[in-house]
């Protein structure tokens, strides 16, 4: 068995990152995290993560070095995984990863080296998908999603975005067990923001508990009482993501379970024009019975609200 | 005289480089920068106040609960709700906060601290039937060790059985720390990032399926730590014995108090808390808490001498890059102009100092355990001890809160946003004191302070040239190895730094020591 198994090296980049992302990803229940990094998450594939400054073992220049040796040795070979957004100014000074010769490196020239000879790379967390919290109006660093950076640099190697704030661990370790199995996703595989629709296919609204009581007009007024949240400012009509059947932390619960405001942290506007999270949304065109909630939800931006705080 | 410099940190949150200058294997000097600049306070600004909780949160991942406490603390005194708040929202805070600390203790000393007391590809040499060591000797047969190859190597010191058993711990408490944030979410909605912590309480209404799903999963918790966690700290503490005699620090202490006991005082520094408010010395003498007496110096940092000497609510940050004297974009805040060090020791010491029988109890067993007297818990071991003793005495406190909850009722008061206020939150995240101040004028935020914890631990000279308690820490630590710095990252570690946290307005590093080099 053990010279059968194939190798799949993995570089995982922390950048304008809170490591909520990586806090998540330990959350996965069944592949658990162990049986990710340790074992044959797939018969005969084992992920090889060379570079995650969380939980290596190692620290300072050997661990840069491991992780040059992998760019230069198994170039279109490694996937590379980048957590937060790219900051850009000052041409990356206000984010660095490691030294060399006696210079920092900043990470945004580490995402441009590394990503141009990724075999492909997945942006994990709406930071890195779309920008986040971390490209939030004013933008002190002027961070940019992994996507803005590879248009810049022509980098043309294949993008999964994998957002929320945090993603759910299963929306990684699923995505990276499709790769796995069936190579990367064709483009029919992805929506218009190069989320897999495996997850990412859905309205919140759509597959809301809470549904009955929107179509029924009982909106709840303040926290804690029955109705549909719209009117504390929920933003599931508008937010892309499985959470209602999917459920997080095991299944245990998920934020509308709490009784708590969807605030559309997997969608490209997160958070400037998802926000005030707890105010209503407005401009709108919400969906009544029997009506697709697509209907008249699609097609950009203008549906966000439009009471952007700044 | 040789530099060491670990540029990335790692196993801990965030971007963090230590730079020491070692002069006959001993260090003379230390430095630490922070390596990423994201500007959260910036970010907040012109905002609904009440979204704080929600964006401060994004600060750090590993530790968002705490800053979602300190947000609801600051935007309750700021709506003047702060007496206010039902029973069932502060009980239900306060399991949500302490299954936060036990995750995050328990991924800490597992998970960022273990690897660099146990060797894991000892392994290869496993004989028993463990599934878990088995699978791991797999691993290590198939050849491609990441992540835990590359290490420093040369003082893995744990005899073959032990390390075996600390290895399978390593796996199990993986899997403690995961259950431990589905306990977080069964009333936070989930985590990390959870939603159910608001000014005025919490969303959630608590009910008899949830409370009784949130003891047992608890109940699964007090055993690891009783059976697993808390023998493994004195193992590795018999073992690494001189590890109980360095790191010391600076020897000051300080802790804002957590898990309020009581919800009709107003005034977070005199409310009645499980862990108590208060200022300790190294004689363990317990001074009342006054936060008047915080104020951020400047000298070192690269900020305006213009902003030196500010209290939180007045706190100005204006960026100045040049400023010849500074190596840091950690600002130094001190309490009475003197150095002190924030996190669970401080916690402990606090209530052990104000005769909390309990914490005593615990304590002392511990000591009796080492050999060890309560000064000797100023150490890298011993900070590993008080954050073991601490997830106890917490667990052991929630089933009591749990009962405490009235099913059905409500745990959330309504408020309006005031157009003009300001509030204060303190709370002690799982890595030490928290403090929010928030200014709030035409119903939005004007200015938003997050003075945290590794802010206090990993902070520059100050203004009178006292080092930080991670400088105080490393300086006069012998080295037996330079390429494999072992003493270093160790005691770094035990401060359980967050990185995320402390540089809110930080930028590149990239600089030598006595010299600033920003590229």
């Amino acid at each position: 068995m053990g010279g059968s198994v194939i190798e799949y090296p993995v570089i995982w980049l922390q950048c304008a990152t809170c490591t909520g992302c990586s806090v998540s990803v330990l959350n996965s229940v069944s592949p658990s995290i162990k049986n990710v990094l340790i074992d044959e998450v797939i018969p005969g594939k084992h992920i090889n993560l060379r570079f995650q400054a969380t939980i290596m073992a190692g620290a300072g220049d050997m661990v840069i070095e491991e992780m040059e040796e992998t760019w230069q040795n198994k170039k279109g070979s490694y996937v590379l995984v980048v957590e937060g957004a790219i900051p850009t100014a000052g041409d990356g000074a206000y984010g660095s990863i490691g030294e060399k010769d006696g210079k920092i490196v900043s990470m945004l020239s580490r995402v441009e080296s590394l990503g141009r000879d990724a075999s492909a790379t997945i942006a994990l967390g709406t930071c890195a998908a779309f920008g986040g919290i971390a490209a939030a109006t004013p933008n002190p660093s002027q961070c940019l999603s992994v996507g803005r950076i590879f248009k810049l640099y022509n980098i043309a190697t294949p993008l999964i975005n994998i957002p929320g704030c945090p993603p759910h661990p299963d929306w990684f370790v699923g995505t990276l067990a499709s790769v796995l199995l069936q190579g990367l996703p064709e483009p029919r595989d992805l929506d218009e923001h190069k989320r897999p629709k495996a997850f990412f296919a859905q309205l919140i609204h759509e597959n809301c508990p809470r549904r009955a009581y929107f179509d029924e007009g009982k909106f709840a007024k303040r926290f804690g009482e029955p109705g549909c949240l719209n009117e504390l400012g929920c933003k599931g009509p508008v937010t892309y993501a499985d959470c209602p059947l999917r459920r997080w932390n095991g299944g245990v619960s998920w934020c509308i379970g709490a009784a708590s405001p969807c605030i559309g942290c997997t969608e490209p506007g997160f958070p400037d024009l998802l926000s005030p999270f707890y105010q209503k949304l407005t401009e709108v065109a919400l969906p009544s019975i029997g009506q697709s909630p697509r209907g008249g939800l699609t097609g950009g931006k203008n549906y966000y609200r439009s009471g952007n705080p700044h | 005289m040789g530099r060491i410099i670990i540029d990335p940190v790692t196993r801990i949150e965030g971007h963090l480089k230590i730079e020491a200058v070692v002069e006959d294997g001993e260090v003379k000097e230390a430095r630490s920068s922070g390596t990423l600049f994201r500007g959260i306070e910036l970010i907040l600004r012109n905002r609904d106040p009440r979204d704080a909780q929600r964006i401060t949160q994004r600060i750090c991942g590993v530790c968002p609960t705490s800053h979602s406490m300190a947000a609801a603390l600051a935007l309750d005194s700021a709506f003047g709700i702060a007496d206010k708040i039902p029973d069932n929202g502060r009980v239900m805070r306060n399991l949500i906060l302490g299954a936060a600390h036990i995750a995050d203790h328990i991924l800490h000393f597992y998970h960022l601290t273990a690897l660099d007391y146990v060797d894991v590809t000892q392994i290869a040499r496993y004989e028993g039937s463990s599934s878990a060591l088995n699978s791991i000797r797999k691993f290590i047969e198939r050849g491609e060790l990441g992540p835990f190859i590359p290490r420093y190597e040369g003082d893995y010191r744990l005899p073959d059985r032990a390390n075996q058993e600390a290895i399978a711990h390593y796996v199990e408490a993986l899997n403690m720390r995961r259950k431990a944030q589905e306990m977080l979410a069964i009333f936070g909605g989930k985590m990390p990032h959870n939603c159910a912590i608001m000014p005025g309480g919490v969303t959630e209404i608590p009910t008899v399926d949830k409370i009784t799903s949130f003891l047992w999963r608890l109940n699964e918790l007090r055993g690891f730590i009783d059976n697993t966690y808390i023998p493994d700290v004195l193992a590795i503490a018999k073992v690494y014995t001189d590890y109980l005699e360095i790191g010391g620090g600076c020897g000051n202490l300080l802790s804002y108090g957590s898990y309020d006991l009581d919800g009709r005082e107003a005034d977070l520094t005199k409310r009645e808390r499980l862990f108590k408010q208060g200022a300790v010395s190294a004689e363990l003498n317990l001074d009342e808490f006054n936060p008047s007496n915080i104020a951020e110096q400047v000298k070192h940092s690269w900020y305006a001498d213009s902003s030196n000497g500010r209290r939180p609510t007045e706190g100005e940050t204006i960026p100045q890059a040049e400023k010849a004297e500074a190596y840091s974009w950690i600002k130094s805040p001190r309490y009475g102009a003197k150095v002190y060090e924030v996190g669970p020791l401080a916690r402990v010491m606090a209530s052990y100092a104000s005769g909390s029988p309990k914490v005593q109890e615990l304590v002392d067993h511990v000591l009796s355990e080492l050999k060890a007297t309560p000064t000797s818990l100023f150490s890298v071991l011993g900070r590993h001890a008080a954050r073991a003793l601490e997830t106890k005495f917490v667990a052991d406190a929630m089933p009591g809160w749990l009962l405490e909850l009235k099913p059905g009722e409500p745990a959330y008061i309504k408020s309006t946003v005031p157009e003009e206020a300001t509030g204060m939150g303190l709370v002690e995240a799982a890595r030490g004191a928290l403090g929010h101040w928030i200014e709030i004028k035409q119903g939005r935020i004007a200015n938003y302070q997050c003075v945290v914890p590794t802010t206090w631990n990993a902070s520059p000279r100050d203004d009178s040239e006292q080092p930080g308690p991670i400088e105080q820490a490393i300086t006069g630590v012998k080295i037996r190895d330079e390429t494999n710095p072992f003493e270093i990252v160790r005691i770094v570690r035990s401060f359980d730094p967050c990185l995320a946290c402390a540089v809110h307005l930080v930028t590149s590093k990239g600089r030598k020591l006595g010299e600033v080099d920003i590229l």
